[in-house]
């Protein structure tokens, strides 16, 4: 245990919530979970940077970086990493998610709510930092790799990739580990993954991905 | 300092290509969301040096009200591309191709009276429309036949505006029905809510509701499908098989539905799988030991 908490950020913890332990961040409320007194929990089958944490995936998050997130949805995971992290820009493409996830900036300060589609990051490169320290990519869409490897402009040479692959949203037919295969090819000319671990205990047929840019 | 503010410090020369190098007259706000660029760049370092902000901090907050502004704007312009558009939109289709079509009629009655060669439906009404009218009758008739190929038009062009407003309210029941499709479903449910809510057994039957309390009272079979006979998964697919397949599209759009109510994101792997149980229901037509493709 005390190996996996090692490699949490500063600013998650590992606390108990109802006789479990559980991940949690500092911040305000987002989603109805669990609270213990400024500590919200962070639940891992709802997030999957949540799942790699909790599975102890190598991520090199430390805390304070400054984080481009795509497929923020409503908010749940990003607001978990706008607690521990600096500068955070929440990407996502569906209005109605966005709805919820303003909320979730509102007492947020360095949380930053962008109403763009992931595919096209020329809509956000003059809002966007250049030099990222992490890029975390939790998109639904066909072509995960291509999404990766066209927002690497935002990430810095040492930066890491964290990603989590939905096989069912590129081939629902295929068997997910030749989807998995197919994904880490289209990121291999721009990236070197590091770790891969299937999310299956929190998340079916998805991966977590360790990656950083070649 | 304020975005206000920082539209004045701007003239000092920020980089053009960055959200807060405002021309005239445009916000950050607008910028946010309409500005593009190739590259991102040391944005928090440019606009101190070109003064924009005073120091980090106060980029950052200018950054976060200048987001959220731009985002919550957007959200709301792109919402009110909602359900009650559509409904009424595909009502008022139906009610400018009816009476269209009904006039239409009309005016062919009229008009062979007074042209011979006047063709029939809103196609003769369309070419009548052009003729020049002789006479207080004929003047009668070519109005009324103008107005008709204007009502169809009209039918023409709301049915676009439903093609591009129903991905947007509804973009998973739109992906897999149709925008048209989508749009009746809506309107006989009477919202995307109330949609979201039936079951998918009632949706299969929605605009079947003759047949429906027909075969309730004790007379004839219950029906097959309502509105979605119109889906060419329905009717493109054999006599026989045509139960299972509204009942397996009729599943689909209603957890597209729901999706689209409480959640909104488009989900593509819906289609695919749609699209697969699609080929297997179809391929049982395919006749015996025929390889199913």
């Amino acid at each position: 245990m005390t190996e996996t908490d090692a490699s949490l950020p500063d600013g998650v913890e590992r606390r108990e919530f109802d006789g479990d332990e559980r991940l949690c961040t500092r911040g305000s409320p987002v989603y109805g979970e669990p609270t213990d007194g400024e500590w919200r929990a962070w639940d891992a089958g709802r997030s999957k940077l949540g799942g790699m944490l909790e599975l102890g995936m190598d991520t090199g998050l430390s805390g304070g970086e400054t984080v481009l997130y795509l497929g923020a949805a409503n908010g749940t995971t990003v607001s978990h990493v706008a607690d521990f992290a600096g500068p955070t820009y929440a990407v996502e493409f569906s209005p109605r998610p966005v709805r919820d996830l303003l909320d979730a900036c509102e007492p947020r300060s360095s949380l930053f709510p962008l109403l763009k589609d992931a595919r096209r990051p020329e809509t956000y490169a003059h809002v966007v930092e250049a030099d990222c320290d992490v890029l975390v990519q939790d998109v639904a869409t066909r072509g995960q790799a291509d999404v990766a490897v066209e927002n690497r402009r935002f990430l810095a040479d040492d930066g890491r990739l964290l990603l989590a692959v939905k096989a069912r949203s590129e081939d629902v037919a295929a068997a997910p580990d030749a989807v998995f295969d197919d994904v880490l090819a289209g990121l291999k000319s721009t990236y070197e993954v590091l770790e891969t671990r299937s999310l299956d205990r929190f998340h079916e047929d998805h991966l977590g991905v360790v990656a950083t840019p070649r | 300092m304020t975005t206000d503010d920082a539209a004045d410090a701007d003239a000092v020369g920020a980089d053009p290509r960055a959200w807060f190098a405002v021309g005239d007259g445009e916000s950050p706000t607008a910028r946010v969301r309409n500005g593009t660029g190739d590259a991102p760049a040391d944005w928090p370092t440019l606009a101190v040096e070109s003064g924009f902000a005073d120091d980090e901090d106060d980029y950052y907050s200018a950054l976060r009200e200048a987001t959220l502004a731009a985002t919550r704007a957007e959200v709301n312009e792109r919402e009110r591309a909602d359900d009650r558009q559509l409904l009424h939109a595909v009502r008022a289709m139906d009610d400018a191709e009816r009476v269209a079509n009904e006039l239409a009629e009309r005016v062919s009655e009229w008009a062979g009276t007074l042209f011979p060669d006047s063709g029939t439906g809103v196609e003769g009404c369309r070419e009548l429309a052009e003729r020049d009218p002789e006479g207080p009758a004929e003047k009668r008739v070519v109005s009324l036949a103008t107005r008709v190929a204007e009502l169809d038009r009209e039918s023409d062009e709301l049915e676009a505006f439903i093609e591009s407003r129903a991905p947007v309210a509804t973009p998973n029941l739109a992906a897999m029905a149709g925008p048209v499709l989508a749009a009746r479903l809506i309107s006989l449910a009477g919202g995307l809510e109330t949609l979201a809510k039936k079951p998918s057994g009632t949706l299969q039957v929605l605009g079947a509701e003759d047949a429906l309390f027909a075969h309730l009272r004790g007379h004839g079979s219950s029906p097959k499908h309502g509105v979605i006979y119109t889906h060419e998964y329905v009717r493109g697919t054999r006599p026989e098989d045509r139960g299972s397949a509204s009942r397996a599209l009729a599943g689909k759009l209603t957890i597209g539905a729901r999706i689209d109510y409480y959640s909104g994101d488009h989900r593509p792997e819906l289609e695919a799988e749609l699209e697969e149980r699609m080929r297997t229901i179809r391929a049982r037509g395919d006749g015996d030991g025929g390889d199913p493709e």
